[in-house]
């Protein structure tokens, strides 16, 4: 019997759109292989969101690296492609041959893919959960991890529990047991599904409602992630002292810092009022996402919190997240 | 440089225009497009036209605000807007199952809308199949248009995985349904396909027998079982998705693309301006939201910086902020100021806690006493220590909102290189989300005001010249604080 390390093997990565999700995912598979670890990156979504975020050319539907982590350890990655999965899968239930090709020029496999999205589900999660569990000749697990970007937060549930999305439509048959087996390691502790949020209001209900649906599916949350938290610049005391404090003095403090006359009209002097006024903006932030803080801690689930990078994301700054991801013991 | 007037986005005459009759607002998830077409058709409203606005998935305090917080598919009258100008403003939240089955009930007698609304396929159809949303929206808003009750329609758009879903879904459903092979599938079912068929029947019958095992026999029959019912009561879906087409290029239709100053964002709107062009949609422009400017743009990001450093220098060498400052920031010397700049391993209170290594400055804001020196409290001024840290303070807030203007400046200047004659309008990042009707009256005076006036756009003013930089700001947080009007 394998003892199942600390960390997952399964991590499924959700989340609002816009909060970064497949940033985090990318971040959390360099953290995860970080040591001489390998771990899968995989894409369900056709999106092509992972070659953009490392810089590749369009990923086809075949695992392949795509970056090494600190310590010899390796990403590979993966864009599942819903039609070649059931080709795939055709293949080696049936043996089809080419008689798989004419399946797909008549147009049977987009059909059988749209005709239930359950059906298409379970192609993505099998294919994810198939990669879980690949051994190879000596018997260890090809992939120490893998990490999935999952569709969002609003959708993940039902994407996740194939069982219940099949049953209608498959109740017997291979698909059944496909079904039943993904359900097997979706709903074991060898997989976590974690929620990337920002630090407002939308983002935040919406982890919070994705959590309690999670929770009534039976799928194992593991943690909300943070994304994308800007730097406390002024604290509590800072902000309160900026509500009070006399215009002349801090043209006074501006002008020694160089910033031109402190008197009336002068340089410094126009400086205060906008200056004050982005402190101003930024207490309102600040109170609001001190708020959703209290939302997140009351879902009682462990945090993680990443920066935003002001630059936008580029490949020194995934490796830069991965590294804090691991600092807070997500990896 | 400043942008060309003739390229700016005017939406109130577009909204007060009465030929305008249907605005569609798109885009990617998480850009602001559902509060975007409720503010619009607030605003609209309140200048006098008589609008509905059909919202695909609102937040629930934003629904809360128009009332729509019930799903009942059918518009409500938003109650608090401000009537005088003579306009109305109704709302609905799509439910699209229910709006799939009051299809099928419309069109089909009694008995078979009974048997197609039962059936185990139609069921999996009208709640789970990816383009239904979007299929339904459409639907819903023809639907809307045919009672022409409204002399406008707000259109919000699904938060599909990308914004062409939303035109290409309709297609992609409707040539599914009346596809070649679910018409091969279903001839069966009804009675007799044509003779030449026979050679195709093979085929088929090794497929429908492959399908079926997978599926499961049930399954297949269940569809086929449905279309024929669909078929025979419905005109065809193809159909009904063109007719949605021609009303969305029809003159009065004005499509709106919604998007952040954000690379991801813009790259989908630029996608998607290039896929209405090819459709032959008018697009009336892009709004841009969560804009950041600053009313001190002159000073720069480097130099607030730099004098913010200053400050802080100054302060440690005269010893000042050491007796203030708890023991980790006794050895206050330029020095560990630089290295701070690093995540310190033993930064911020508690280094286990997930809080820990949040940011680069964070580490030496928080340096900030925790509880003021007696004699601090005593002076009738305020230590100038204090002053000076805010100040610090304030001048690094403005830093990062330079460059955080910077960032959104050039990643919008991308988007302008490839689209220079799409006219675009900018609204000012807002510190909260909105969640009552004066917010998104905020919003709309926002959306509605040249960019010129709005603050931080305009160039920053180096005379004593005050009024131009404010006015929107004031105006709308004078809105924001005026009570919803009940």
């Amino acid at each position: 019997m394998v003892r199942l390390d600390d960390v997952s093997r399964l991590q499924v990565v959700s989340g609002k759109g816009g909060t970064g999700k497949t940033t985090v995912a990318a971040a959390l598979s360099l953290a995860l292989a970080t040591g001489g670890k390998r771990t899968l990156l995989v894409e369900v979504e056709g999106r092509q969101g992972i070659a953009q975020l490392f810089g590749t050319q369009a990923l086809p539907y075949e695992e392949r690296k795509i970056a090494v982590a600190p310590g010899g350890g390796e990403v590979h990655a993966l864009a599942i492609d819903p039609e070649l999965a059931l080709l795939d899968y055709l293949q080696m239930f049936y043996k089809l041959g080419s008689a798989g090709r004419a399946l797909k020029k008549l147009g049977a496999i987009d059909f059988a893919t749209t005709v239930a999205p359950g059906l298409r589900d379970v192609l993505l999660t099998g294919k994810a959960c198939e990669a879980v569990r690949r051994k190879d000749k000596a018997g260890r697990f090809v992939y120490d991890h893998v990490v999935m970007d999952a569709p969002p937060t609003g959708r993940v549930t039902r994407f996740l529990n194939v069982n219940d999305e099949v049953a209608g439509l498959a109740r017997v048959g291979p698909i059944h047991h496909q079904a039943q087996a993904v359900m097997g390691v979706l709903k074991s502790p060898q997989t976590q599904v974690h929620l990337v949020t920002l630090l407002e209001e939308m983002p935040v209900q919406e982890t919070a409602d994705g959590i309690a649906e999670l929770r009534a599916a039976d799928l194992p949350v593991g943690r909300v992630v943070v994304n994308m938290v800007r730097p406390v610049l002024l604290d509590g005391d800072g902000l309160e002292l900026a509500g009070s404090v006399s215009h002349a003095e801090v043209a006074r403090s501006l002008a020694a810092a160089g910033l031109g006359g402190a008197r009336r009209g002068g340089a410094a002097e126009r400086l205060v009022e906008p200056l004050l006024r982005q402190a101003e903006e930024y207490a309102e932030r600040y109170t609001l996402e001190r708020r959703q803080r209290e939302v997140l801690a009351g879902v009682g689930l462990p945090l993680a919190e990443l920066p935003l990078l002001t630059d936008g994301v580029d490949l020194a700054g995934l490796y830069g997240l991965a590294a804090l991801l691991r600092n807070q013991g997500v990896s | 440089m400043r942008p060309d007037p003739e390229r700016e986005l005017a939406l109130d005459p577009l909204l007060d225009d009465p030929g305008t009759r249907i605005v569609v607002c798109c885009g990617s998830g998480g850009v602001g497009k559902t509060t975007t077409a409720a503010a619009l058709g607030l605003r609209a409203a309140e200048r006098g036209r008589k609008v509905v606005v059909l919202t695909i998935d609102p937040a629930r305090r934003l629904a809360q605000s128009m009332g729509i917080d019930r799903l009942d598919n059918t518009p409500r009258r938003v109650p608090g807007i401000d009537g005088s100008a003579g306009g109305e403003l109704h709302a609905m939240m799509l439910d699209m199952k229910r709006t799939f089955d009051e299809i099928v009930e419309a069109h089909a007698d009694p008995e078979r809308a009974a048997a197609i609304l039962a059936n185990p396929f139609y069921q999996s159809l009208s709640a789970g199949f990816a383009g239904t949303q979007e299929y339904m929206a459409m639907e819903k808003l023809g639907q809307l248009r045919a009672r022409d009750e409204w002399d406008l329609i707000v259109v919000d758009t699904p938060p599909s995985r990308s914004a062409l879903d939303f035109l290409d879904a309709p297609e992609r459903l409707g040539s599914f349904l009346d596809g070649r092979l679910i018409r091969l599938l279903t001839a069966p079912a009804k009675l007799g396909g044509r003779a030449g068929m026979k050679v195709l029947n093979v085929g088929m019958s090794v497929m429908t027998g492959t399908l079926g095992k997978l599926l499961g026999g049930s399954l297949l029959k269940d569809v086929q079982t449905f279309v024929a019912a669909m078929d025979t009561t419905l005109g065809g879906f193809r159909g009904r998705a063109e007719a949605t087409y021609k009303l969305l290029q029809a003159p009065g239709t004005a499509f709106l693309v919604v998007a952040a100053p954000e690379r991801d964002a813009l790259r989908e709107a630029a996608y998607f301006v290039e896929r209405l062009a090819a459709e032959r949609m008018p697009l009336a422009g892009l709004v841009l939201n969560r804009v950041h400017g600053s009313d001190a743009a002159h000073l720069s990001a480097d130099r607030a910086t730099a004098a913010a450093e200053t400050l802080v220098a100054e302060n440690s060498s005269s010893g000042r902020i050491v007796d203030h400052t708890s023991g980790k920031a006794a050895g206050n010397s330029p020095d560990t100021q630089s290295s701070s700049t690093l995540p310190a391993p033993d930064g911020p209170p508690d280094p286990g806690s997930p809080a820990s290594p949040r940011s680069e400055v964070q580490t030496l804001i928080t340096q900030a006493p925790e509880a003021q020196a007696p004699e601090a409290q005593d002076a009738e001024t305020q230590d100038p220590t204090e002053v000076d840290r805010l100040t610090a303070g304030l001048l690094r807030l403005h830093a990062e909102r330079m460059r955080m203007t910077a960032r959104e400046q050039r990643t919008r200047d991308g988007f302008t290189a490839l689209h220079p004659d799409v006219p675009v309008t900018e609204v000012p990042a807002l510190a909260g989300d909105v969640h009552d009707l004066a917010g998104l009256r905020d919003i709309g005076a926002r959306l509605a005001a040249s960019r010129a006036d709005s603050p931080g756009q305009a160039d920053a003013p180096e005379r004593e010249d005050e009024q131009a930089k404010t006015t929107t700001r004031e105006e709308a947080s004078a809105q924001q604080d005026a009570p919803a009007q009940t």
